[in-house]
């Protein structure tokens, strides 16, 4: 558990300030926010690497604020895999124990352990320079988890990779939490990757944390306007993939059955653009595979750009005009043009319309 | 086609600056060179043998040797805190460290001896302690060091500015302390510019003559009095026998920092391929 308390970090042009959190034993935790937000400064600060200049930081139960870096057990991986680039792979596993001075048949059994939880072991022998970005920050993944530190602080962990690759290790980020357990804090700018991996997320912006909660907090009850900026950027579900049929996968997102490409099975998230998403009075006909039928329940005006909510009622319920608990929300991006040709309203009926291939499964 | 493709290449700017660079070449070239080949290698040999050429000898080597080491122990140190910490009038202490690569040489020996001679403070406090400054091994050591060492902080500073601090975060939270992870991780990373800054600072001690010239002429060494190799060869040269008598120990000495500076090329390219 990690409990922090009123923290302040002098950032130079900028503050950290009053950082309260409190992470849960085991809790995949993430701190999302912009880029420049304080994010790597807050992680380095738990870590001890970065002076703090008021606050407490307590690790199961023991304050640890003054404490020196090397007692804290935490573990730390950044976005760009830094890697001792002097040593082999299996040395910068064993760095570690070693400094611990560990015996040697332990350290061996120990870094040959964690080389197969995070799926290395064909690399142990290698130099760093010789690595893809994936293979690095799986090195870097279990160098620091093999001297079982209490918290693992992850500092965008995945934005140097491409998508593809960014997927896969989101699968075996989750994976390894589900085998090790530790509690872990990972920092991120991106929401997919937050909704993807965290139990609970704190959003921070410009120094502040400005809201703590679940995904479902956010879509739901932003606290800000920056929360629900986050929050319009995507539209995000959880779903369940239920059939597939001619290369098009049904996912089922709260008695809402859409179609999408993947190849992922069971329980899955789905995110869709705003901007990706058609609003029409009446039934387009196009190529398009996911027609709804729905209800404006919310709109923001941005100037030149609305944002239109529409709900949408699940199979089951009969198709009402009034909005019920438990529909689906889809955010649409419109022109001012369109918004105001299309004569929109809230309670207004309207068909929400997209292609399969706008949904991103993850 | 190539051939014209090269001429289209080279128009009338490239061609007078070619010619310029070519007579600078020749310029830096040409004196070493000549001075090489106008002796014979026996005649080379015989003087090395002489007790007075191979003392003084052996008493640069050891004595910017022993610079190196000092700078090593001092100069490392102050490299790393320069490369890690910003503090108010740092650019300017930079700045101070390189006083010593633009000031008169001659000037530089005779500031040692304001602070060094026996009539003052640190003289006196060495002489205390048994170590004679004027006109002893220490004073050539003192004067190498002070024209040379801006050479190994600098190059150690570079060394340490490649080193991503992370990586040292990343040691210190895989429980390493700030020594341990000085010890593994900073220095083995930066030992290559370490090594070809002492290489550099050695080899501008070995060749040091205004500052040594100041404070130190015949030094005890070894059961003589030898000077520092510079010094012979301008004594030497102010002996009846003029040029011809200083140009086999000029070419030893021509040898001497080449080979240095071979050694110091060849890390410092490996140094760039990893």
């Amino acid at each position: 558990m990690i409990k922090i308390e009123s923290l302040k970090v002098d950032l130079g042009s900028f503050l950290l300030r009053d950082i309260n959190l409190d992470i849960r034993s085991g809790e995949y935790f993430i701190i999302l926010g912009p880029t420049g937000a304080g994010k790597t400064v807050l992680l380095e600060a738990i870590a001890g690497l970065y002076p703090v200049l008021d606050g407490r930081i307590w690790i199961d139960g023991r304050e640890i604020t003054s404490q020196r870096v090397e007692k804290r057990g935490v573990g730390i991986v950044y976005q760009d895999q830094v890697l001792f680039p002097h040593l082999t792979v299996e040395d910068n596993v064993a760095f570690g124990l070693k400094i611990k001075k560990c015996p040697k048949g332990e350290i061996k059994a120990k870094v040959d352990t964690i080389a197969e939880i995070v799926g290395i072991p064909h690399l142990l022998k290698r130099r760093p320079d010789t690595l893809s970005g994936g293979e690095k920050q799986k090195v870097a993944l279990a160098r620091a988890l093999v001297i079982e530190p209490k918290v693992l602080l992850l500092d965008e962990p995945l934005s140097a990779m491409d998508p593809e690759m960014r997927e896969r290790m989101q699968g075996e980020l989750r994976e390894m939490h589900r085998r090790v357990k530790v509690t872990i804090i990972h920092v991120t700018h991106d929401f997919e990757e937050a909704v993807a991996l965290g139990h609970r997320v704190a959003v921070l912006n410009e120094g502040e944390i400005v809201q703590v909660g679940s995904l479902e907090d956010f879509l739901r009850h932003p606290s800000s306007e920056f929360v629900a900026r986050f929050a319009l950027s995507r539209n995000i579900f959880n779903g369940k993939v239920v059939g597939t049929e001619d290369g098009c996968t049904f996912v089922d997102i709260g008695g809402v059955r859409v179609m999408a490409i993947t190849e992922l099975k069971g329980e899955v998230h789905l995110s869709l653009r705003p901007e990706d998403i058609l609003i029409s009075k009446e039934p387009l006909q196009s190529t398009a595979r996911n027609s709804f039928h729905g209800a404006v329940s919310d709109i923001v005006d941005r100037g030149s750009i609305v944002y239109i909510t529409v709900s949408v009622p699940p199979d089951s319920s009969p198709a009402k005009s009034r909005i019920l608990p438990g529909e689906l929300d889809f955010v649409c991006l419109i022109t001012r043009r369109s918004f105001e040709e299309l004569k929109l309203r809230k309670g207004v009926r309207v068909w929400v319309t997209f292609k399969a291939s706008a949904i991103h499964v993850f | 086609m190539g051939k014209t493709d090269i001429r289209a290449k080279l128009d009338s700017m490239s061609i007078v600056f070619i010619a310029l660079g070519v007579l600078i070449l020749l310029f830096i070239f040409v004196p070493p060179l000549k001075t090489m080949f106008s002796s014979s290698p026996v005649t080379i040999w015989n003087t090395l043998l002489q007790t007075k050429v191979y003392s003084s000898i052996l008493l640069t080597i050891y004595a910017a040797l022993i610079a190196t080491l000092v700078g090593l122990l001092l100069g490392v140190p102050l490299a790393y805190i320069l490369s890690r910490h910003e503090f108010r009038g740092k650019r300017l202490l930079e700045g101070l460290i390189d006083v010593p690569i633009v000031m008169p040489h001659s000037a530089v020996g005779i500031a040692l001896l304001f602070v060094f001679g026996s009539r003052f403070l640190m003289g006196k406090f060495l002489n205390t302690i048994g170590i004679g400054f004027v006109d002893e091994v220490s004073a050539v050591v003192f004067a190498m060091m002070f024209v040379s060492v801006p050479f190994l902080i600098d190059s150690a500073k570079e060394g340490f500015n490649a080193v991503d601090v992370r990586l040292e975060k990343v040691a210190r939270t895989l429980g390493a302390s700030p020594w341990r992870s000085f010890v593994r991780i900073s220095l083995p990373l930066a030992w290559r510019s370490i090594f070809s800054g002492s290489v550099l600072m050695w080899a501008r001690g070995f060749s040091e003559f205004g500052a040594v010239y100041i404070v130190a002429g015949h030094v005890p060494f070894f059961g003589y009095h030898p000077v520092a190799a510079p010094i012979l060869v301008t004594e030497l040269f102010e002996s009846p026998g003029g040029l011809g008598a200083a140009q086999p120990v000029t070419v030893l000495l021509i040898l001497i920092c080449l080979v240095a500076f071979i050694v110091f090329r060849t890390v410092a390219s490996r140094g760039v391929k990893a």
